[in-house]
């Protein structure tokens, strides 16, 4: 980063380095700027001002059939949220949905990817299995999952049918909907994981193995003292990404479920989009964004505390 | 760092087979076992999808859950292309999808340039604010961002889906973090010659940051294509449809013609797959390398 002191103008004392009033700093803080300015109009624009208006817009009670902010309602919409039983339940299922969801796509994504680092041919194929599902669009594979959970003839039903199981009623029976949401999400996002695992097991050094059989080490032990061990960055770097991704979930049970039946998979997001866009409460729907936010902060600070102490 | 070092492929080769005893080796094929148990559970979405597809309506009504057909026919597909709004939402899901690219390549690699490799003032401000944004979902901010284009009468425009999804902190720091990569001669002796910043942005280190480019293009291309509820919100005109939000109305309208339902899941799902199978490498490599830094 010495490249603009170096070329700075002669007219500068020598000795004084990097000077902020010197021409060359003058300069490059145009360009800097100049440069960033593209972005950052955008990005002030679109992202960081719409945050700060939303925080703005939670304290006030304010209507989409009405323009401008509303009348101020202090902490209001805060206090009502914290006391709704929906926004609570809401809440509830986007738990639900994450803890259903992240140890399958943890633990099944380090064993598909160990199971494919391990053989010599065909591992183009596998990786083009598992993370395919990934690139499509959530709305054709919501059409393809529905379609197979068809009650008494769809696919999933007439294969457990065909072994005597009697098959639920999969999105129509509320304490099965959110484990067939999460089955659908299972299979359509491991590619993402399987793929940060890949490349963690690319990073254990292939001498280990070599030695360690040598010394008479057989697969389980090469897989409890050398791979898991030296995977746990992974691990904990795919987990924390799982859990705020699985956090934001809303795509899939919308297709899906519309968050029934009677609202048994609603989640937060969907309870906030159902407040601000259907009963067009836009200031208590930001209030509700901003209690989700605080949640969404939590965990990456729990994240952050966690990769500082192991550094 | 690891952005610097894209050309390493996760395909290595496979463990050598000198201290093999016999019970590697019986591991092994029992992991190829598993491996191909699993590969098929994942097939099956995708190939019941096209199977049901080619099926003619009537033999999918009378047995839903049979592989076997008898009479083979892309009817559904010539029936979702000619009568539905297909094309149209290809051409809005793709010019959409390749403008927010080309943008955000574009500013993210200025600002990803500015913040690493130009002195001015404020940059410790600029890369907190940056730093910032990448802990805000995009959820977060559907109320006061509907409101903002709203009022700026941009929904059901093309703007109201690129203008938000082209400054993305993630990608400035995939750019900041290949610019710091790269030798510090390479500015120094541009400026001795007198070239400005921009200059130097464009004429040298934009040609030579091809990987970290092309990874940010392909991600936010398939992202953009697959945005899903931001869409949903501003594009309620058919006309102006993504293809996910347009196939969402497809199941409304076709109902229980599930040979064109699946139809038009396979053609919403082929783009996709054909860049995917186009660029895997640089997906997988984009991926493993932006995750772990």
């Amino acid at each position: 980063m010495t490249a603009g002191v170096a070329a700075a103008p002669a007219g500068t004392l020598p000795g004084v380095k990097d000077a902020p009033r010197s021409a060359g700093a003058v300069g490059q803080t145009r360009a800097g700027w100049g440069l960033l300015s593209p972005f950052l109009v955008l990005y002030l624009a679109f992202l960081i001002g719409p945050a700060l208006y939303g925080l703005v817009m939670s304290f006030f009670d304010g209507s989409s059939v009405r323009s401008g902010l509303g009348p101020f309602a202090g902490f209001g919409n805060y206090a009502e949220a914290l006391s709704s039983g929906d926004f609570w339940s809401s809440m509830g299922h986007t738990v639900l949905f994450t803890v259903l969801t992240t140890p399958p796509l943890v633990i099944v994504s380090m064993l598909l990817a160990m199971l494919t680092d391990r053989i010599r041919r065909g591992r183009w194929f596998f990786r083009l299995v598992f993370f395919a599902p990934y690139v499509m669009p959530v709305t054709c594979v919501g059409l393809v999952f529905v379609w197979m959970y068809t009650p008494q003839t769809g696919l999933f039903a007439s294969a457990l049918g065909s072994v005597g199981i009697t098959a639920p009623n999969w999105l129509a029976d509320p304490h099965w909907a959110m484990i067939s949401v999460a089955l659908m999400t299972v299979w359509w996002t491991i590619g993402f994981n399987f793929v940060l695992y890949l490349a963690g097991l690319q990073d254990i050094p292939r001498e280990l193995y070599e030695a360690s059989a040598v010394d008479g080490a057989g697969p389980g032990a090469q897989l409890a003292r050398i791979t898991i061990p030296l995977l746990s960055r992974t691990t904990l770097l795919v987990t924390m990404l799982q859990i705020l991704a699985s956090l934001k979930v809303f795509d899939q049970i919308y297709l899906m479920t519309a968050g029934g039946p009677n609202y048994a998979t609603r989640p937060v997001i969907e309870y906030i989009y159902d407040v601000g866009f259907t009963d067009f409460r836009t200031g208590y729907g930001a209030a509700a964004s901003m209690l989700y936010f605080v949640v969404i902060l939590a965990v990456s600070a729990v994240w952050f505390a966690i990769s500082r102490r192991r550094a | 760092m690891a952005t610097a070092t894209v050309p390493e492929a996760p395909i290595r080769t496979a463990p050598t087979a000198a201290p093999v005893d016999h019970r590697h080796r019986f591991f092994t094929a029992l992991c190829v076992v598993v491996l191909v148990v699993f590969a098929a559970l994942w097939l099956v979405p995708m190939l019941w999808a096209v199977d049901t597809s080619i099926r003619p309506e009537g033999e999918i009504t009378a047995a839903p859950a049979r592989w076997w057909t008898s009479h083979p026919t892309f009817d559904a597909y010539r029936q979702i292309w000619s009568a539905g709004r297909m094309p149209v939402w290809y051409l809005n899901s793709f010019i959409v999808a390749l403008l927010t690219a080309v943008l955000a390549v574009v500013a993210c690699s200025m600002a990803g340039f500015a913040v690493a490799r130009v002195r001015f003032r404020g940059r410790r401000i600029v890369t907190g604010l940056v730093l910032a944004g990448l802990m805000i979902p995009p959820q977060v901010l559907i109320m006061p961002q509907f409101q903002e284009f709203a009022g700026l009468h941009l929904l059901n425009t093309y703007w109201a889906l690129i203008l938000p999804s082209v400054p993305t902190p993630i990608a400035v720091f995939v750019f900041a973090s290949f610019f710091s990569g790269l030798p510090g001669e390479l500015a120094e002796s541009a400026r001795m010659d007198g070239a400005g910043w921009f200059r130097i942005y464009s004429r040298i280190f934009l040609p030579l940051c091809k990987p970290a480019a092309s990874a940010v293009f392909i991600f936010t291309f398939v992202w953009s294509w697959n945005n899903f509820l931001w869409p949903l919100l501003t594009m309620t005109s058919t006309d102006v449809m993504t293809i996910p939000v347009g196939l969402n109305v497809v199941q409304d309208s076709y109902g229980i013609r599930y040979a064109q339902v699946m139809a038009s899941a396979v053609l919403g799902a082929l783009p996709l797959f054909a860049v995917f199978l186009v660029f895997q490498r640089r997906i997988v490599e984009g991926i493993a390398n932006t995750g772990i830094k």
